[in-house]
């Protein structure tokens, strides 16, 4: 029976349970013309749901539901995260939305249900918690993706997502059925990720164990968007809504991140010499796909697309690691390209206007001359892509690195390097068009006149130069997560 | 007197530029005062350098030293010695001549240009007294960031290309460094340069580590066959952007041979100084060829400055070679010494050169050799400052392009005579492809009717060309402050070379 401390242990999630339904019952009940406050309403939402995980944050690690959920401080500052790029998306998302006349209720309620799937998948303490939390998610997400339901990409973009999606539920599913399977030979069958840690060592069916591993890594890719599970990842990014493209950009890496925690080093921390090799190819692929198809991309989002797919590659470097170091360098490399890549889909959200997506990197032809400012805060956002001191992003890299030669994998780490140096060209193509190009004939690129847009832009892209110069804190904390 | 000097110095220029961004944009006027202003501030600033910092004291001075990420150790230490005061003072200095050098030159966003180079300059001075090798790494990369951005919206018309390769190729080069530091981090625990120093190392970590450190810092430098970044960038940056990229940044390059490969691989800086020297020789001699057929001013005096910085690289390693295989301290303090000169001089020369191309090419935006002859005959006064820069270039004793480039002869002398041989071929070429260029632009008649319109150099010109032609004449006569500031420094890295690390 849950008893009363069950439920103040989970009490973030059920809060944001409660205040979406009751968001969906305002949007019902609403007059047409009160409408636009339920964006500020969410957001209030939000940053309460921020306060209470910061309030109620325990002492030490707490189970609840006997072990289904795990509150510790790991998944504290995953959440804290989450919630926070979510607030900068919806920030973000306004004027885009009123322009397209999208500003409904289901986009709030369904952005707060997949924040709360994030939050279950970061806390999970079982197999069952993981698949739920990763369903509530994805298919929140694949409904954000066809917000738009009237136009074409999207609503491809969202089938082509579903499916792949479901494909690859498919497979974590079935990966975690042989798990369970391999626990039940020699010993009591069990769901339980704490129980599952030591399978390795009783079960009479390795291979069946290791067999499940394989798919459950498949599924993990597939969230993370590592090659070569990769392939959602550019269409999805392209035709999803930009807002939209946002969320799945920060929030849920974030999550993958949670969850490919919880399975491997949680759930099958014993067969780590196994999952460390697989990591580091898909590590090795994800690098070379995403730095060298994201060259030759003209359309922005497009490229960013495949910029996420070699960002995955490091934060794998980090998991392949398998040690606290490592996991404690890839969250802070999970919480650094979430703020990243916030940052510059804001850019693109601030100059596009009704009528004009800015979405092919050509759109942004002389954004200094228009909007200094504006490419100023774009300028930040890409040098920290590119891991440039003294920006956020070279010091993640630095971290992810580090860990990779300290687990003994220097070869690794070469490997990462060598293709930071070619991502390095993408990124300082976008700011060579930015400040080196003229602005195209009768360009009107200007930033919105929107004032929350404009400031949380700001403060956002500034913090990555402010987290840059100083970034103790934060990787103090993500190790202390870790034990360290 | 300043408790915290060197941290002033960094963030007085880099902070100068957030007014500069903010006031500026829309009020040109303003942002160029207001610059000169700040500029001028952290010249004063670092003149006090001179008072606090004791030359004959030895050892790092002016320590600042605070715990930055407290996780991995990493401090945010700083600390001189005479050589980093010699380069700071030298960046100060070229610092407010970039500024008053692009006066009205730069009509384009001047706010942006003198920001980006106020911030420049704050980064390079860190890099000159960072002890802290992540803090080192980092300003060393950051510096890339506004000259891009320099080169990018104010060079000549292949600036996106120059600028890129000039980035990527920087960029590639450190990488490797990275990957050494993070590696060293592991033994040592700690970023802390004088930890590392002492820390022992196998030969084979100490060889995979030097040359991850040689292409960082070869690159910055350039050595041949690594120097191909170097004539695109200066050729297509604005004028301030290839006096600072010459006389400063290229600096950075030897500076971390000096600060990293020294103490950390002595070893294998021994195994392998024959590459370095052999690799110096090359840049002394061939690209000195190389320079003597260009057609484009700002190309020759680009590849001059590879051939002026082979003497550098040529220094530090004979001094190797010198105190490794005959023991011969003196020898390899004197090749030591002459290798600081020249960098410093060089600093001076080569910024004088770009300086003097500039002001052409303000005149008559081209920057080929054919379409000028007969500069004399409409510019005397520029004439001399330019016969002077020119003279000081091809190493003619009483500048300071002489000092540094006996003192390195000499020392070669005793290590192998047929390396100063080559060495001092560069007598005769420098000054072939120097005094044609000379003969070409400034002597004959006019033939070109655009020379016949050029006006003479106006005041701030006359001042920035004055102001350069100073520091040459001053190092060139009397250079004994100089050696003695740097004196002190030059020993204890010669006797850091002594000890086996093995």
């Amino acid at each position: 029976m849950p008893n009363l401390n069950d439920i103040l242990i989970m009490l973030p999630e059920f809060y944001l349970v409660a205040a979406a339904c009751l968001l969906l019952l305002m949007d019902a009940f609403m007059k047409p013309e009160q409408r636009p406050m339920l964006h500020w309403i969410s957001i209030a939402v939000l940053l309460v749901g921020i306060y209470l995980l910061i309030v109620g944050q325990p002492e030490q690690a707490v189970t609840a539901f006997g072990g289904m959920f795990i509150r510790d401080e790991a998944s504290e500052i995953l959440k804290i995260f989450a919630l926070g790029t979510t607030v900068l998306v919806m920030v973000y998302a306004r004027p885009y939305l009123i322009d397209r006349k999208l500003l409904i209720g289901e986009f709030y309620t369904l952005m707060i249900f997949a924040v709360i799937g994030i939050m279950l998948l970061v806390s999970a303490g079982n197999l069952v918690t993981i698949y739920l939390g990763l369903e509530l998610l994805s298919l929140s997400s694949y409904a954000l993706v066809a917000l738009n339901r009237d136009a074409r990409l999207p609503s491809e973009a969202a089938i082509k997502y579903f499916v792949l999606g479901a494909l690859a539920s498919g497979m974590l599913l079935y990966g975690m059925s042989m798990v369970y399977g391999a626990s039940g030979m020699g010993g009591t069958p069990s769901l339980d990720l704490a129980q599952l840690h030591n399978v390795a060592s009783y079960t009479t069916a390795p291979n069946l164990l290791l067999f499940g591993l394989i798919f459950m890594i498949v599924g993990i890719g597939f969230k993370l968007g590592a090659a070569p599970f990769h392939m959602w990842i550019p269409d999805v990014y392209q035709g999803a809504p930009t807002p939209v493209t946002t969320f799945i950009a920060s929030g849920s890496k974030l999550a993958a991140f949670g969850m490919a925690y919880r399975l491997l080093s949680s759930g099958m921390g014993d067969l780590s010499q196994h999952w460390q090799l697989m990591l580091a190819v898909l590590a090795v692929a994800s690098l070379a796909i995403g730095n060298l198809v994201a060259i030759v991309q003209t359309n922005l989002k497009r490229m960013l697309a495949y910029s996420t797919i070699s960002h995955m590659g490091y934060l794998l470097l980090g998991l392949a690691a398998a040690g606290p170091e490592g996991y404690a360098a890839a969250m802070f490399y999970a919480i650094c390209y979430a703020l990243m890549s916030v940052a510059a889909f804001g850019v693109m959200l601030a100059l596009t206007r009704a009528g004009f997506e800015c979405e092919e990197i050509a759109d942004l032809k002389g954004l200094n001359q228009k909007s200094p400012w504006m490419a100023f805060l774009m300028l930040l956002a890409m040098f920290s892509l590119a891991g440039v001191p003294p920006l956020f992003g070279f010091w993640a890299k630095a971290l992810v690195l580090e860990a990779a030669i300290h687990a003994g994998m220097l070869w690794l780490a070469i490997v990462g390097i060598v293709f930071a140096i070619i991502g390095l060209y993408y990124y300082l193509y976008v700011i060579k068009v930015m400040y080196f190009d003229k602005p195209a004939e009768g360009s009107v690129l200007q930033a919105k006149p929107d004032v929350s847009l404009r400031v949380v832009l700001s403060l956002n892209a500034l913090s990555l130069l402010v987290l840059g110069l100083y970034w103790g804190p934060l990787l103090s904390w993500c190790r202390h997560a870790f034990g360290l | 007197m300043f408790t915290h000097l060197l941290s002033l110095l960094i963030w007085l220029p880099v902070a100068g530029a957030i007014p500069v961004l903010l006031a500026g944009s829309g009020r040109p006027n303003l942002a160029r005062w207001l610059s000169l202003l700040v500029a001028v501030l952290t010249f004063v600033v670092s003149l006090f350098l001179l008072v606090q910092y004791h030359p004959d004291a030895g050892g790092m001075q002016l320590t600042e030293s605070y715990l930055w990420i407290a996780s991995w150790g990493v401090h945010y230490s700083l600390a001189v010695d005479g050589i980093s005061v010699a380069l700071i003072l030298m960046t100060t200095f070229v610092g407010i001549l970039v500024i008053a050098g692009a006066w009205e030159v730069i009509q384009d966003k001047p706010h942006q240009y003198m920001a980006a180079m106020l911030i420049l300059e704050g980064l390079l001075i860190g890099v000159f007294c960072a002890t802290d090798a992540l803090l080192f790494y980092a300003l060393f990369e950051a510096i890339l960031i506004p000259m891009f951005i320099l080169i990018g919206i104010w060079g000549g018309p292949r600036r996106v290309y120059a600028t890129l390769k000039f980035f990527i190729y920087t960029f590639f080069g450190s990488v490797f460094m990275l990957i050494a530091l993070l590696y060293l981090y592991q033994k040592a625990g700690t970023f802390d340069l004088a930890t590392l120093a002492a820390l022992p190392l196998t030969m084979k970590e100490q060889t995979w580590i030097f040359f991850a450190f040689l292409i960082a810092f070869a690159i910055k430098v350039p050595m041949v066959p690594v120097h191909t970044w170097l004539p695109d960038a200066h050729v297509e940056a604005p004028t301030g952007g290839s006096v600072v990229l010459a006389a400063v940044m290229l600096k950075v390059g030897t500076y971390g041979f000096i600060r990293f490969m020294l103490p950390i691989v002595p070893d294998a800086g021994e195994h392998f100084a024959w590459l370095v020297i052999v690799l110096s020789l090359i840049a002394i001699v061939y690209i000195g060829y190389v320079a003597l057929v260009q057609e484009d001013m700002k190309k020759l005096v680009a590849y001059s400055s590879v051939a002026h910085m082979g003497f550098v690289t040529l220094g530090i390693f004979i001094a190797f070679l010198l105190v490794r295989e005959s023991g011969n301290i003196d020898m390899a303090l004197l090749g030591m010494q002459g290798a600081m000169v020249q960098m410093i001089s060089h600093g001076f020369i080569s910024g004088a050169m770009f300086t003097c191309i500039g002001v052409m090419y303000d005149r008559m935006h081209t920057r080929q050799i054919k379409d000028y002859g007969g500069v004399i005959n409409v510019m005397p006064w520029f004439g001399f400052f330019y016969v002077l820069f020119a003279m000081a270039n091809c190493g003619l004793p009483g500048t300071s392009g002489f000092v540094g480039e006996f003192m390195v002869i000499l020392a070669s002398f005793s290590a192998n005579p047929w390396i100063a041989v080559f060495a001092a071929f560069t007598l005769i070429i420098g000054a072939a492809y120097t005094l044609w260029l000379v003969k070409r632009v400034l002597w004959g008649d006019i033939t070109n009717p655009h020379v016949a319109e050029m006006k003479e150099i106006n005041g701030r010109e006359t001042f920035v060309l004055v102001a350069f032609a100073a520091a040459v004449l001053a190092l060139g006569i009397w250079p004994q402050p100089l050696v003695h500031l740097m004196d002190s420094s030059v020993s204890h890295l010669v006797h850091q070379i002594v000890i086996h690390k093995i």
